[in-house]
């Protein structure tokens, strides 16, 4: 899970935050913040099915389970099984 | 009763002079809407009340009164003076829903410049070609945005000043100005510019269906046409707190969410925060949102959390609801009515060139879900022949949405392009002046969109009658997209059509050949959606790739959209007889 987190926030900081933005934690609000708009949740989504070989159902991929790396690794995680 | 009283009574008594009486406008009053929405309502003695309820993300918060908004923009207008903005440039506002952001779009007026506001979430490709295509002289925008500036101010002569309104001020570069509009010392009196009604005002940018997008020009004498669509589409009074979800960077946010309610001294309320479902009506319960303005696509996302979040929240302040963007469907409609107490959404359609609401629902009149309305009072609507562009007598016959010139909010021109602005309306002369076409009630300004009218005179969507993708209630335009997909490494050609998409109606889907050497996979396929994305916008990366061995094309070598799309919306693709074998 640590493992997933560490990627999951790496790709988070790479593709949606420039270099000298504030610092974002596990925690830290994607969605309810901004960092990642409802359009760009396509594309997280789409590197972590890729990533992780798995699909995430539209109804489950959420702003709400988008919101946090926390969050992401869960439902992530669900879908691993 | 609401503010328009009987629909019928309106349109048989009606005159814009009416717009003028909703205002309580003196004949010799200053025309200049940055005063209008501020100045004014202050020495009509509501300074002290409240013009703007802000709440960010996380604990950011402010409140701020009309007196606040005329200081605020006064201090804008002054500091744009004295960095040698002038009558007439272009001054871009890119930045989030911060307050500056509302207070730069009055100062800017006020000053008599240009307000060119662009939305925050552009790439520095979109935000370039709009820059490059005004000739914009100046950008107000904030430390999260202003990279993107600098990564395109080179290839922009134009651009003299780069001033960033919030954020770090020791992260600045060289050449960079900061101003903090709330640090300084209030700015109590300023010399408003002496607009008059055509003197410009605002210039929206617009996707078409080829060709880089094209700048909608707006004049101050439009604050008419949104003052009266505000109190009487929207029904907004004195005691109202008001919600226009809109982003100022398109349309709807400067017409319905700064013109028209603060021209009439209404109190409203922003968020400036990512969608959820539960923030949303925490925002209308906290504030007591008593007309909430929103978007299809929002309404729909809303839906699919279900009543249950709804109720958790006590939302009996609601009176009036009401939708823009693009069609709603009626269970969206159906829906409204029956987790917000009754309360159906009104919707409401125009675009950035109508510059007001042009078809609606009315308070008080009886909404047909998933109809577009009728007619505002003094607009003459109709649909046109596909063929022969003869305004169809027949019910229910889909033609073109055509409205007859002369309306006070329509724009003057798209900047620079006169032979686009001549084309849209039919029956122009080809040496015809965009100010005679404006004024030429013979002729029909053709929208766009096709619809039919039924025997009642209610008006029902159909489509756009071009390639323009309708996603989430914003256009966008598949020629930017091609252009920008065609720049990866990877892609040979493209071509960008509008999917079906149950929430945002369509979405960008791309169908792309690849370079010798490239190899279609999944990986390369979301490498192109963050490219697009980051290059243009979020709304513009297509959310679907599909990769070819060739595209349809013409024999000159056009490719041809209208049959891709064709087979994404299921519909037969029609004469391919012109296409090339190749």
């Amino acid at each position: 899970m640590d493992e997933m987190k560490e990627i999951v926030l790496e790709y988070v900081v790479d593709e949606y935050l420039d270099e000298d933005e504030e610092e974002v934690t596990y925690d830290s609000p994607l969605i309810s913040s901004g960092i990642v708009d409802s359009f760009s949740m396509v594309s997280l989504k789409r590197f972590l099915e890729n990533k992780y070989k798995i699909s995430l159902p539209d109804d489950e991929a959420t702003p709400e389970a988008f919101d946090t790396v926390n969050s992401i690794c869960r439902l992530v995680k669900k879908h691993l099984g | 009763m609401s503010n328009i009283g009987s629909y019928k009574e309106r349109v048989k008594d009606f005159s814009w002079d009416m717009a003028r009486e909703v205002l309580d406008w003196k004949e010799g009053e200053l025309l200049n809407i940055g005063a209008m929405c501020s100045d004014r309502i202050c020495s009509r003695g509501m300074g002290d009340k409240l013009a703007l309820i802000w709440e960010g993300f996380g604990d950011r918060s402010g409140k701020y009164t009309f007196r606040d908004l005329k200081d605020y923009s006064n201090g804008f207008a002054m500091f744009l003076k004295e960095q040698g903005i002038e009558p007439g440039d272009r001054v871009c506002i890119f930045m989030d829903k911060i307050p500056a952001l509302y207070f730069s779009f009055l100062g800017i007026l006020k000053m008599g410049a240009i307000a060119q506001p662009l939305f925050s979430a552009f790439g520095d490709e979109s935000l370039e070609v709009r820059l490059a295509s005004a000739g914009t002289k100046a950008i107000l925008t904030t430390g999260k945005h202003v990279r993107k500036v600098r990564k395109i101010q080179d290839r922009l002569p134009e651009l003299e000043r780069i001033i960033v309104v919030e954020g770090k001020r020791d992260r600045l570069r060289e050449g960079e100005i900061f101003f903090d509009v709330e640090e300084g010392p209030r700015v109590e009196s300023f010399d408003v510019f002496r607009s008059g009604p055509e003197t410009p005002s605002v210039l929206h940018y617009t996707s078409g269906t080829t060709g880089q997008p094209k700048g909608a020009l707006h004049v101050h004498d439009s604050v008419w046409g949104q003052a009266l669509t505000t109190s009487w589409v929207l029904d907004l009074r004195d005691d109202d707190i008001y919600w226009c979800t809109a982003d100022p960077g398109w349309v709807t946010g400067t017409s319905y969410g700064i013109i028209g309610p603060w021209s009439l001294g209404a109190t409203q309320c922003v968020l400036d925060s990512g969608f959820t479902s539960n923030r949303w009506y925490q925002f209308m319960q906290d504030n007591g949102v008593t007309v909430w303005y929103s978007a299809p696509t929002a309404i729909r996302a809303l839906m699919k959390d279900g009543e249950e979040v709804v109720r958790k929240y006590d939302l009996s302040s609601l009176r009036h609801l009401a939708s823009v963007g693009e069609p709603l469907n009626p269970e969206a409609v159906i829906w409204s009515g029956e987790v917000f107490d009754g309360l159906r959404f009104h919707d409401t359609f125009w675009q950035t060139e109508t510059g007001a609401m042009m078809i609606s629902n009315y308070p008080g009149m009886e909404i047909k879900p998933g109809s577009m309305g009728r007619p505002f009072p003094g607009i003459e609507a109709t649909v046109l022949d596909l063929a022969t562009h003869e305004p169809i007598r027949e019910p229910g016959k889909v033609g073109l949405i055509a409205f007859r010139p002369g309306w006070p909010s329509m724009f003057r021109q798209y900047w620079k392009k006169p032979e686009i602005y001549r084309s849209k309306f039919v029956g122009a002369s080809d040496d015809a002046m965009p100010e005679d076409l404006r004024k030429d009630t013979g002729l029909w300004y053709v929208s766009g969109d096709r619809a039919s009218i039924d025997a009642d005179g209610y008006f029902w969507f159909v489509g756009r009658d071009d390639d323009v993708i309708n996603t989430g209630g914003h256009l966008v335009g598949p020629f930017e997209i091609e252009s920008a997909l065609v720049e990866h490494e990877a892609i040979a050609e493209a071509a960008a059509v509008g999917k079906p998409d149950e929430v945002n109606m369509e979405v960008v889907k791309a169908f792309v050949t690849l370079k010798p050497g490239y190899e279609p996979s999944d990986e390369l396929e979301l490498d192109i959606m963050n490219f697009i994305r980051k290059r243009l916008s979020p709304l513009a990366m297509p959310q679907e790739i599909e990769y070819r061995d060739k595209l349809p094309k013409t024999r000159s070598g056009k490719i041809v959209r209208r049959y891709l799309k064709a087979i994404e919306w299921g519909e037969e693709v029609g004469d391919v007889s012109t296409l090339s074998d190749e």
